[in-house]
């Protein structure tokens, strides 16, 4: 035992514990995000409860179970709860009950003990809203225009899809009128608006001039009035339909179609017809915009400004860090200087990001972005166009942040081509310019693609600055659209990590949105992780085509 | 287009031979230029990217500047005083667009004039009852404009000035307007119709309070309060007055605070008396003190704005603040905040900003002083005049100054002094404020409240950064150079070829993700099983060093299958079962050790158990689930950086070592790890310095709350989450802001010192290195 601790053993299994808690808490970490993410989906059993309160009166409880955990029994004594003196821990759910409008809550807390009756029968009736969240219940009565169509639940459910159908077709063609041509119309008006208060600045509005104006403004107003008589009417066709729905404690409430984005009976569901609802419920999430205030619905609006803010990070970080590079490494004079720059950039790299938020913020925001206001948007004063948090700003933020990664890979890139090559191409009469475009930096291309993509991969994670200089919780459109020019860098977009911070930490309802945050956290995770690992597979791959060259 | 051989024989050939040269010519020159264009667009391009980065740190510093700069004033007008030039000058105001000034004289003339020109604009004769002279003068409402003048019949008449901006092809015009909020007949104060010889007024929403001292040396407390009756819209005016029991003669000074609840007396020889006059029918003498230096006299008495504290002028030229200090008992007494820089001649007038806490004074030999209180500041000192001065005028903005002196030369300034409440001490060091029992490290930017005022030390929200950096580190630094150690050394090759990398990608790990974990189910989690947690980190390295003990005597042949160097691999069902045991037994021991809840026994001081009479507050959201979280997000950062380190020590030292008989350990102790120190410590510099500026995490896993203490079970506010927070909302160019941008720069400088010496420290090692 003495000699065993002599030889030092005990301390090389420490160190090696600390290598196995590192990998556990890597891959629990990701586990743990994976799990919550995914079982965010899966479309759970809905139990129908007898449950004993903590005053002795039974329940009937209808809801799904959320979370399960073990409580410990002294922190229930002391709220209340009659717990037998020889239980330690106590297993505890979390019931979401829905029907928000009704209970005032989404949740209720449920001992395991004090549950009389357990049971799932098939006709429970799930209703996904616009508004108010899930509600449960059953299903009793079907109304069109006021007049009950069926009392029958059977045949009600049976009457239920098609109208169903009719409503969400409707509801998307409500949609698509507000949203694309009432938004084109609004944009257009807004442009008239705009091009007159310039004339008006520049004195060189005539009489003409406002009056084509006039004529345009009323014919788009025109236009306008005919698509709002559209959409009352629509609006009317929608309300027809209702139906109404016994809740837990036997009221009855009465649902028009249009509040509902789905309904659905998860207990006489297959597997296969669950594996289905998952996948659609997937798409949704990818695809869809979110809805009360970000705590349901999809995050596609954030996927969006996400991809499309690393975009124009990367198309603007690029050029820059690769010039950079090659003047560091090329021509620039080797000397005291350059090596500190060269600590310098690398030190750039440790910055904490909110720094270059508070630059972004104050540089490129209110200084640069204020002067192109006075300058070429006179006519919009006081609303700011560039002079605000945006896209354009969080990209250039983000560019200057991810700067020294680009810079510190090309460089590492350029680095590592001999010296025999450049020479080769020099004695061959080719100049310094031609030796460095035509062999130099396609030789650098893997580093550079590398440094690249873990800029992209940075940014995409990066939270902070954006806070300061563009990010928002609910952009009212994306930054790219129809309407002419197309590319709005003046918005202000949604980014999945903020998302997770806002709907994890400012939403009212946090509890109800966590497995959302979750999801969302995987979508972001999975992004990042893939964008990091093609960085390692590229780099290699491209180190294996000109290692004929380097060696 | 080179490669065609040219054939010379021929005339036409030779023709197209020098054509073909020309076009090598032509295109050399071009290749030559070319080249050299991109050499110089290179050049200029990235020097001016590397100008344009390291401009950050030149830009935060141009942001931050002028909260430093001292206050600076510069003439605009300069004319012999408009009106009446034998009457003397009672009060001087400047109007909110510094445009229009007004000069009050003892006739009875209100003076409105334009501030750069002196050219006066209009010209307002009070209505005073037959025969009767003005013979002192008070404001009675610094925010609106109000001032009441005494006359010589024992009346006050109040009198308010206003202005009205119209704009007529977009210039403005300003037209004074004068109004007399109690009617234009001057109110009794005195039945006795004596002379108001001092006056002190202050009107409110609720009525006034009046102190007079007669000329038949009467002190006199006169208030009129509103009385609104509920049925019907009448105002009827109940009025109290009162004698004081005063050595009237003495007094030299009279003021009311602004809520009219506080009377001070000013008598000769400097001494002042605080009354409390709450009660109009029974005021209160609470106090007599001394407020001048022995042989000075008090010469000049102002109500600092928010009404709880008074600033002091002495005949010697020095200035005190004084304000009210409240011990546990709320026993209210009266003593000197601080002293200012003193001018040098004796104090004529103090006039304190409207809005800010700040002051401007003047004295006897035409020195003006700016002053700030709470960062006790002084912004400005300086001669205007070579002749005493008399009176001056605020502006409401307090960015223009009419100053009049002896011979009745009346100058316009222009002040600028954006941050008068910012300081290099009341940034760091403790300030004292108002109504504060001592001084205080706080930061509070921002309040509901309309009199409040902001408070900006970066000194919790540094130490709030340095905890969590500090625990991060606790956490990071064991289990990142152990990991580091163990892979580098004793694992073997083709395990690390996959744990390398996949310690690595947690670096890639978004915060934002870290933090959210951290908030919503580390936290909860921890709350719920605390002592589990805090088991396991006694736990684990018994139960590994046990394991390893117990392997160590399995018998050979079953030791011996698994290969040297994958001891880690073997230790993760160990850690497992270790944590999960933990947690089984985490309820147990609590039940038998803390009364079933840790939390609650560590809160509650009377339960019982061997920490009697302790109490450990325990916020969900603390230090340590900070600091774990945090914890995994350096620990890739060491991880890389020290494996690195001490992958690249020199094989032959250790092989040297191992040959000489050595253990590993040994070797590791005595050789590797002393080659690879300065390594580690750059490893261990670089994760501080993302520690330090981390956000998310901090933003998401703490409550935000700016406190100062170490305790692990609370919160802190941490720099970088602090701009997170209120950069948004901070208006641009206020004070607020550019102290953000100087916690930015704290920041960045931070970081960037560790991150050099951890870059230069490296590179150090790296020379070493290669001359191994």
């Amino acid at each position: 035992m003495k000699n065993w601790f002599k030889s030092g053993a005990p301390w090389i299994w420490i160190n090696a514990s600390a290598v196995s808690i590192n990998l556990l808490a890597v891959f629990g970490l990701l586990a743990l995000i994976a799990v919550r993410g995914l079982g965010y989906f899966w479309p759970g059993d809905v139990a129908v409860l007898e449950y004993k309160t903590k005053q002795g009166q039974v329940q009937k409880l209808i809801g799904e179970f959320w979370e399960t955990e073990q409580v410990k029994a002294e922190v229930l004594r002391s709220n209340g709860f009659d717990i037998p003196n020889d239980m330690l821990q106590v297993t505890r759910h979390v019931l979401k009950v829905g029907n928000r409008d009704a209970y005032g809550a989404d949740f209720q807390v449920i001992l395991q003990a004090n549950i009389l009756k357990q049971e799932y029968p098939k006709d429970v009736l799930v209703v996904v809203r616009r508004e108010w969240g899930n509600l449960y219940g059953y299903l009793q009565t079907i109304s069109q225009a006021g007049q009950t169509v069926t009392t029958r639940p059977q045949q009600a459910w049976q009457e239920f899809a098609p109208r169903m159908r009719r409503a969400i077709d409707l509801y998307d063609a409500i949609k698509q009128i507000e949203k694309k041509q009432l938004g084109t119309i609004n944009a257009k008006l807004e442009k008239i608006r705009l091009q007159s208060r310039r004339d008006e600045l520049e004195q060189r509005m005539t009489a003409d001039k406002q009056h084509a104006y006039d004529e345009q403004r009323g014919r788009l107003e025109q236009e306008r009035a005919g698509f709002e008589s559209r959409l009352s009417e629509l609006h009317e066709q929608i309300n027809r339909d209702s139906f109404s729905v016994t809740i837990q404690d036997g009221r009855s409430l009465t649902i028009p179609f249009s509040k509902v984005v789905k309904a659905y009976r998860p207990n006489e569901l297959g597997v296969l017809d669950k594996l289905g609802m998952y996948l659609a419920n997937v798409w949704e999430f990818i695809s869809d915009d979110p809805r009360e205030a970000n705590t349901e619905g999809g995050v596609f609006p954030a996927i969006f400004g996400t991809v499309m803010m690393v975009l124009i990070m990367a198309i603007l970080v690029t050029p820059l860090g690769v010039i950079a590079a090659v003047y560091l490494r090329e021509y620039a004079k080797q000397g005291a200087l350059t090596r500190t720059i060269r600590i310098a950039v690398n030190n750039l790299a440790g910055v904490p990001s909110i720094v270059y938020g508070v630059f972004g913020l104050g540089f490129f925001v209110y200084i640069v972005g204020g002067n192109i206001d006075r300058w070429l948007f006179p006519e919009a004063a006081p609303a700011p166009v560039f002079g605000t948090p945006g896209i354009l700003w969080s990209s250039l933020t983000l560019a200057i942040l991810t700067l020294p990664v680009v810079i510190v890979a090309t460089e590492e890139g350029l680095s590592r081509i001999p010296r025999s090559i450049r020479e080769g191409s020099l004695a061959l009469g080719a100049t310094k310019f031609e030796t460095l475009w035509r062999t130099v930096i396609p030789m650098a291309s893997p580093a550079i693609m590398t440094g690249l993509i873990l800029a992209v991969a940075r940014a995409a994670g990066e939270v902070a600055p954006l806070m300061l200089v563009g990010v928002v919780k609910l952009a009212p459109s994306l930054p790219l659209d129809t309407t002419a020019p197309f590319l709005h860098l003046d918005r202000k977009f949604m980014h999945l990590g903020f998302h997770i911070y806002d709907v994890g930490f400012q939403s009212p309802n946090v509890e109800a949105a966590r497995p959302l945050v979750y999801a969302t956290s995987l979508l972001l995770v999975v992004v990042i992780l893939f964008l990091n690992l093609a960085a390692i597979r590229i780099r290699n791959h491209l180190r294996e085509k000109y290692r004929a060259l380097e060696g | 287009m080179t490669t065609v051989p040219a054939d010379t024989s021929t005339p036409t050939s030779r023709r197209r031979a020098s054509m073909l040269i020309d076009n090598v010519t032509w295109y050399f020159r071009f290749r030559m230029a070319l080249d050299r264009l991109i050499r110089y667009a290179v050049a200029v391009g990235g020097v001016s990217i590397i100008i344009a980065i390291t401009g950050i740190f030149l830009f935060l510093l141009i942001e931050v500047l002028p909260i430093f700069t001292p206050a600076s004033i510069e003439v605009r007008g300069h004319y012999r005083v408009p009106g009446a030039e034998q009457a003397h000058t009672l009060h001087l105001a400047v109007e909110e667009q510094n445009e229009v000034a007004l000069r009050v004289s003892d006739n009875g003339e209100l003076t409105f004039f334009n501030t750069r020109s002196g050219q006066v604009i209009q010209q307002v004769w009070l209505k005073l009852p037959n025969h009767a002279h003005i013979v002192s003068f008070a404001n009675a409402n610094a925010k609106q404009a109000t001032f009441a003048l005494g006359l010589d019949s024992g009346e006050v008449l109040l009198v308010r000035h206003e202005y009205e901006s119209t704009y007529v092809d977009n210039t403005r015009t300003i037209t004074p307007r004068v109004e007399y909020p109690y009617g234009a007949k001057p109110i009794v104060i005195d039945p006795q119709g004596e002379t108001l010889r001092r006056l002190a007024m202050q009107e409110g929403d609720d009525g006034i309070t009046v102190v007079a001292a007669t000329e038949d040396e009467r002190l006199l407390l006169v208030s009129i309060t509103k009385q609104k009756s509920f049925l019907s819209e009448d105002v009827s005016y109940e009025r109290n007055t009162v004698t004081l029991p005063y050595p009237s003669a003495e007094v030299t000074h009279l003021l009311i605070n602004k809520d009219q609840q506080q009377l001070y007396i000013a008598s000769r020889g400097g001494n002042l008396s605080f009354y409390d006059i709450r009660n109009k029918a029974q005021p209160k003498l609470l106090q007599h003190l001394a407020v001048t230096r022995a042989g000075a006299n008090l010469t000049a008495l102002a109500s600092l704005t928010g009404g709880i504290s008074i600033l002091v002028g002495a005949s010697d030229g020095n200035l005190s603040q004084w304000s009210i200090l409240r011990d546990e008992n709320n026993n209210e007494q009266w003593v000197k905040f601080r002293d200012f820089e003193p001018l040098h001649k004796a104090i004529v007038q103090i006039v304190p900003e409207l809005n800010r806490k700040g002051f401007v004074a003047i004295d006897e030999g035409g020195g003006l002083g700016i002053y700030h209180t709470t960062a006790q500041r002084t912004l400005l000192q300086r001669n205007v005049s070579a002749l005493p001065l008399r009176r001056i005028g605020l502006s409401p903005r307090a960015n223009a100054l009419a100053v009049l002196d002896d011979r009745g030369t009346l100058d316009f300034w222009l002040i600028h002094n954006p941050h008068p409440e910012i300081s290099w001490s009341a940034l760091w060091n403790k300030v004292w404020y108002e109504s504060y029992p001592e001084p205080k490290y706080q930061w509070q930017s921002s309040s509901a409240s309309d009199d409040f005022e902001p408070k900006f030390s970066l000194t919790p929200l540094s130490f709030g950064t340095l905890k969590a950096a500090f625990y991060a580190i606790l956490i990071a630094v064991p289990l990142s150079i152990m990991a580091a150690i163990f892979t580098a050394q004793f694992m073997s090759p083709r395990m690390r070829r996959s744990v390398k990398p996949s310690i690595e990608i947690m670096a890639a790990l978004p915060t934002v993700i870290l933090g959210f974990l951290a908030g919503l189910w580390l936290a909860p989690m921890m709350e719920k099983n605390l002592l589990a947690i805090l088991l396991l980190f006694i736990a684990l390295p018994i139960g590994i060093v046990m394991t390893s003990y117990l392997w160590h005597r399995l018998p050979a042949g079953l030791r011996f299958r698994v290969p040297e160097g994958w001891e880690a691999a073997i230790l993760i069902p160990t850690v497992v079962m270790i944590g999960w045991a933990v947690f089984m037994l985490g309820p147990y021991l609590e039940q038998g050790l803390f009364h079933g809840n840790l939390v609650e026994w560590l809160g509650n001081p009377n339960k019982g158990g061997w920490l009697q009479g302790w109490t450990i507050d325990y916020d969900q959201r603390n230090a340590l689930v900070v600091g774990i979280a945090m914890g995994v997000a350096v620990v890739p950062i060491i991880f890389s950086i020290a494996e690195d380190a001490l992958f690249a020590v020199p094989k032959h030292l250790i092989h040297g070592s191992l040959a000489l008989g050595a253990t590993p350990w040994q070797t590791l102790v005595r050789v590797v790890l002393l080659t690879a120190s300065p390594g580690i410590f750059s490893a261990v510099m670089i994760g501080l310095g993302r520690a330090v500026g981390e956000t998310m995490i901090v933003l998401m896993a703490t409550g935000n709350t700016p406190v100062m203490d170490l305790s692990a079970f609370h919160g802190m506010r941490t720099l970088s989450a602090n701009i997170a927070v209120e950069m948004p909302e901070a208006e641009v160019a206020s004070s607020h802001y550019r102290v953000l941008f100087l916690a930015a720069m704290v920041l960045f400088m931070f970081t960037f010192i560790v991150n050099t010496l951890a870059e230069i420290i490296r590179q150090h090692l790296r020379k070493k290195y290669s001359s191994l």
